[in-house]
């Protein structure tokens, strides 16, 4: 099998052809952006609430320094040292692995169609926060007056309210891709990062001030120590960091494929790591302080008002803000941290299938985005602005989720890890220019306690999924929207990969110029082999 | 709020928000020796 596609001459610049961060802190924050999402808002502190409250700490810890972050460091040392999207890594890495990478692709496009519904949603309360249009009853405004949900089933009744703000922010996000790496994902990272962390900050503040925030602390951090015995306590946690940190999808294999071959991926992952986690603990207090309030001024527990995900953002919410002195201000900050975070979570998912598409076809940028950021807004807006969108989108998102990403990730990890044996040639990549350096530690973690982390999250996913349906949905919905799509994702991913590549794609392990310990300055060799020869003449010295 | 949830809280933010600062600057440190130590080949 040949194994470097058409011509290996002549290739244009690599980094120019694909595109790069411009410095480490552009890529950080990207990374930051992606990985703090709505799930870290509205999803980690009914989490910690629920499996031990302030004992839930350690899990927590443990989860992330013995599963989330080693895992994070693998997809960047993947994308890092092949430099491409997830299924030219992959093919670079293995040839027969390719389809793992078009599998991570199909997840992500799948994930950016119903996500984009979400900041839909948070964007339209935003406006929403300034006149209370909730009224007295925020869940019957939710589900009637704003999405109009009927029974549940399959409708094409479009519900305008929703469908002009998901128009708005799929324009927004193309708008953002078709500028390209550094300055449209770099640029808007860049800009909003610094955003969305000021305006959480003064929704905590606010939140903090309020009456009664401190029984809601009492409720997020009292220890519940009894919990650290607990299996599906640990579960959490793990499932916690996992879908936090947006690993084991493509998209920090992607990132780090722009990154300048001589930065520090470790001292970098450590910092996204880190830096996801603080961003939830702030979440954690601000939306504990305000649920604390809200109890008060119901006269109930904190635990009767505490929620997560769409009940915790579009029903207590606004029903805090309509309590709460200046709560319009509470109400823009809060959504309009949901759409910022939202939006740079979204973008990264996006980049994974254009750098995919990219890679593959050796399309511009602008066609790219296009062939791929249509038919998803497309489809966004047939499946989720509709009078059904809500139940399509819990079920989509569940099984996604629990049996899309969770699948993928174990499978990459255990080929990567096991079936190809390349976490050593990758902790020395990581290790040229990474402190602390990573060795055994990082590979048995990463192959034996990551795997078994992620597993024990899959079973107990499955055992409750087996034992009742989802959310008492019908069964035609979960196998049609849960079940087969999850089963098609590999399927599909695996034909993908039998598409040919773009001509002079170079799919022989590490591309040339990739060597991260080779010279700055390093000029064209005589050497007639590809591998040996350094794509660009300049480099990324300058970039940090 | 209670001792133990006191406790809780200030031990979360210093081990999740102290990390962070520890990983930053962990990571401008070494930042800042690899530059040094290319610049004599970037001169040479």
């Amino acid at each position: 099998m040949s194994t470097t596609a058409g011509r290996a001459t002549g290739q244009p610049d690599e980094k120019g052809r694909r595109g790069a961060f411009s410095s480490r802190r552009v890529f950080i924050l990207a990374a930051i952006g992606s990985a703090v999402g709505l799930g870290n808002i509205w999803r980690f502190p009914y989490v910690a609430y629920e499996n031990g409250g302030g004992a839930f700490v350690l899990p927590y810890l443990v989860a992330l320094l013995t599963a989330g972050i080693p895992f994070l460091l693998l997809d960047y040392a993947i994308g890092h040292r092949h430099r491409g999207s997830a299924p030219l890594s992959f093919a670079r890495l293995r040839r027969g692995t390719e389809g793992l990478g078009w599998w991570q692709v199909g997840i992500c496009f799948v994930i950016a169609t119903y996500y984009a519904a979400v900041i839909a949603w948070a964007l339209r309360y935003t406006f929403f926060s300034l006149d209370e249009a909730w009224g007295a009853d925020p869940e019957g405004f939710f589900f009637g007056e704003f999405l109009r949900a009927g029974d549940v089933e399959v409708t094409a009744d479009v519900v305008p309210g929703v469908l002009v703000p998901l128009v708005l922010v799929w324009l927004a996000v193309l708008v953002i891709m078709a500028l390209g790496v550094q300055r449209g994902i770099g640029a808007t990272s860049l800009v909003l990062i610094p955003v969305l962390v000021l305006a959480f900050a003064a929704l905590v503040v606010q939140a903090l001030l309020l009456p009664g925030a401190a029984a809601g602390l009492d409720a997020l951090f009292t220890p519940d120590w009894s919990a650290l015995t607990s299996a599906p306590v640990w579960a959490a946690a793990f499932g916690q960091i996992f879908f936090s940190l947006s690993i084991g999808f493509g998209i920090m294999i992607t990132y780090a494929s722009y990154v300048g071959r001589r930065e520090d991926m470790i001292g970098s992952g450590l910092v996204v790591g880190f830096s996801n986690s603080s961003f939830e603990l702030l979440a954690g207090i601000g939306v504990f302080a305000a649920l604390g309030f809200m109890a008060q001024a119901g006269g109930v527990a904190v635990g009767e008002v505490a929620s997560d995900g769409i009940g915790l953002a579009f029903i207590a919410f606004p029903t805090i803000i309509s309590q709460a002195p200046a709560g319009a201000l509470l109400g823009v900050l809060f959504f309009g941290s949901l759409v910022i975070a939202g939006i740079t979570s979204l973008v990264s998912v996006i980049e994974v299938v254009i750098s995919a598409v990219r890679d593959k076809l050796d399309t511009s940028r602008r066609t790219a985005t296009l062939v791929v950021g249509v038919p998803a807004a497309v489809l966004s807006l047939v499946l989720f602005s509709t009078t059904s969108g809500i139940y399509v989108l819990d079920v989509v998102d569940h099984f996604v989720n629990q049996y899309g990403i969770l699948v993928v990730a174990l499978v990459s990890m255990l080929v990567v890890a096991w079936a190809l044996r390349a976490l050593t040639g990758l902790s020395e990549h990581l290790n040229v220019h990474g402190r602390p350096r990573v060795g055994a530690g990082w590979r048995v973690l990463t192959s034996l306690v990551a795997p078994v982390g992620l597993t024990i999250v899959l079973v107990f996913a499955l055992r409750d999924d087996l034992a009742a349906p989802y959310e008492g949905y019908p069964g035609w919905l979960l196998l049609g929207f849960g079940w087969l799509l999850v089963v098609a994702l590999p399927l599909v991913g695996f034909l993908l990969a039998r598409l040919p590549w773009r001509a002079g794609t170079h799919l022989d392990g590490p591309p040339p110029g990739s060597d991260p310990a080779a010279p700055l300055h390093a000029t064209p060799t005589t050497d007639p082999t590809p591998r040996n020869r350094p794509v660009t003449g300049h480099d990324e010295g300058g970039l940090r | 709020m209670s001792t133990a949830a006191i406790v809780m809280m200030v031990v979360a933010m210093i081990v999740i928000w102290g990390g962070l600062g520890l990983t930053i600057a962990s990571l401008l440190r070494h930042g800042a020796v690899e530059n040094r130590a290319e610049e004599p080949r970037r001169n040479r």
